[in-house]
């Protein structure tokens, strides 16, 4: 079963790090993608531009309206994100677990919804 | 077949029902892989069950018999249904092949099955009061209308709680398995917590005099039980013993009119000496462990007051040494704040009041009720009466609960006039 991690971390910790500090946790996060890419549970991982980057689109009414920002100014932001392959909850929470950047901010787990296999879905509606 | 042979086997049916439906439910949400179709299963099983044994008796094994008929059931009726969706067609054929065999229910598996429900239902996904809700539900089999008169919601509140927490397992794919060793210690706190909350739950509403609030706290007991004998992690057995040796004063902590009764003021002779003596055997049993924590110290601390024949003969140099452990497994201010109140019965109250006075500085527990009553009796002991009554006053203005506000307004007005 596919989980997303999406790290969420205020980047003004981010931005605190000294160059060693953040090139040190640059390096451990990649050797461990490169880790997880071998194991099979890696299916992508993309770091995100910083927060002032981002823009929120939306369509009222057939209007299309760009505003600046994120869709929910909070003190912590998602700076990255992983889509992984998982046994279940357990293995998505102990490779969460171990992403440096889960001692720094936050790693939010989000089952993927699977749209295939609709006959669980069936069965407990 | 005669009226009697059916209602006898009624009554069979209802006392198996009562010792192994919760068995059977854990062993099929293994099987089946699913929460809802292991109800409507466990709830066939017994319908055939009441058809069935007045007409062949009742099984040897009634267990395997339920497990393995609501098994059957759950299969058939994925196969009747496959006709209008062909994707159960396989579901079934994958679930006959891989739950045959019969060790799948013996009673190792099943004992297995249970400690399964009890740490998915308690899983750290899970808020805090779904899980009570679930382990109640699931692992205790008590109604919802159950559940939500003993916390005082109501009962859709309660079902929606489940409903998503059903959903949640399915969905987010919770396992359903007992954690790994490394994972053990993390988990088993989250299900003590549960069970301590549960237990608290009904010990502090016991003056609401409602029964039903008090049988939660039995129901935390008989799941203390349950958790020693499936795990008899040393946490577990400390929180069974703390649970037993403060119910063992359940019927003297309030007066016959419902007003609090402080430990040192309780007739001991009212103490509950059958629960008091297996506390403290499961105290000893978890202390010689060498792997000691909070709960323990806790009951190890109840164990001591239990032990006293009378307020004066407590040993509160030991008491003192337990919280000095305490305070290092959880050094919270509360924990400290009883620490400074045995000091206190140790050392006589200007000792106690120093160190009470410290926390109060530090602004801990500026807003905690019992911190400012226990300051205010310290000083009526000193005879500080003008302080003992702004201590007494200010935890009057933070205390929510109506015995202890009566207790304070008792102490108050028993304080001498405003002499000094």
């Amino acid at each position: 079963m596919k989980y997303l991690l999406m790290c969420c971390t205020e980047e003004k910790k981010l931005t605190a790090l000294s160059k060693s500090e953040s090139d040190a946790l640059m390096d451990e996060t990649s050797a461990y993608c490169g880790a997880l890419r071998k194991s099979g549970h890696l299916i992508v991982a993309e770091p995100l531009e910083p927060v002032q980057m981002a823009m929120t689109v939306r369509v009222r009414n057939g209007k299309v309206s760009v505003t600046d920002g994120p869709f929910a100014e909070t003190k912590e932001q998602i700076g990255g994100f992983f889509l992984i392959n998982a046994r279940d909850l357990n293995e998505a929470i102990q490779v969460a677990s171990r992403f440096p950047s889960a001692r720094i901010g936050s790693i939010e787990v989000r089952p993927v919804r699977e749209l295939q296999g609709s006959h669980r879905a069936a069965a407990a509606s | 077949m005669s009226e009697d042979v059916t209602k006898q086997v009624r009554e069979v049916v209802d006392a198996v029902y009562r010792s192994e439906s919760r068995h059977v439910l854990a062993t099929l949400i293994r099987l089946l892989g699913d929460f809802n179709a292991a109800e409507e299963a466990l709830h066939d099983a017994f319908t055939v069950a009441v058809e069935q044994w007045s007409r062949d008796g009742v099984p040897a094994n009634p267990r395997a018999w339920l497990v393995s008929t609501g098994r059957f059931k759950a299969i058939d009726g994925m196969r009747r249904r496959a006709r209008f969706d062909a994707s159960l067609t396989e579901l079934a054929q994958q679930l006959e092949s891989s739950t045959s065999e019969a060790k799948e229910w013996d009673d190792e598996s099943v004992e297995d099955d249970r400690l399964r429900l009890i740490f998915t239902c308690c899983h750290p996904a899970l808020s805090p009061e779904v899980q009570v809700a679930m382990t109640l539900r699931e692992v205790c089999g008590l109604t919802t209308e159950e559940i939500a008169r003993a916390f005082l919601t109501t009962p859709p509140t309660v079902a929606q709680r489940i409903v998503r927490a059903k959903r949640k397992i399915r969905d987010a794919r919770i396992p359903y398995e007992v954690p790994s060793e490394k994972d053990l210690p993390d988990r088993l706190d989250a299900v003590l917590r549960v069970v301590y909350l549960v237990f608290n739950e009904g010990y502090s509403a016991s003056s609401g005099g409602s029964l039903t609030r008090h049988d939660l706290s039995a129901e935390a007991i008989r799941l203390g039980r349950l958790l020693i004998e499936l795990l008899p992690e040393p946490e577990a057995l400390g929180l069974l013993a703390l649970m037993l040796l403060h119910d063992s004063r359940r019927s003297a902590r309030t007066s016959p009119t419902g007003e609090l009764v402080l430990l040192e003021d309780q007739d001991r002779s009212l103490w509950n000496r059958d629960q008091i003596t297996k506390g403290v055997s499961l105290v000893e049993r978890s202390l010689s462990s060498r792997r000691v924590g909070p709960y323990t110290l806790q009951a190890a601390i109840a164990a001591v007051h239990a032990e006293a024949p009378i307020a004066a003969a407590t040993d509160w140099s030991q008491i003192v040494g337990l919280y000095e452990l305490l305070f290092q497994a959880d050094p919270s201010p509360v924990v400290e704040l009883n620490r400074a109140v045995a000091v206190a019965m140790r050392d006589g109250p200007l000792a106690g009041l120093t160190l009470i006075d410290a926390i109060l500085a530090r602004s801990d527990l500026e807003n905690y009720h019992l911190a400012h009553a226990a300051r205010a009796d310290l000083c009526r002991r000193l005879g500080r009466t003008a302080e003992a009554r702004a201590s007494y006053e200010r935890a009057l203005g933070l205390t929510k609960q109506e015995p202890e506000r009566r207790f304070l307004e008792r102490r108050l007005s028993a304080l001498p006039d405003k002499t000094c």
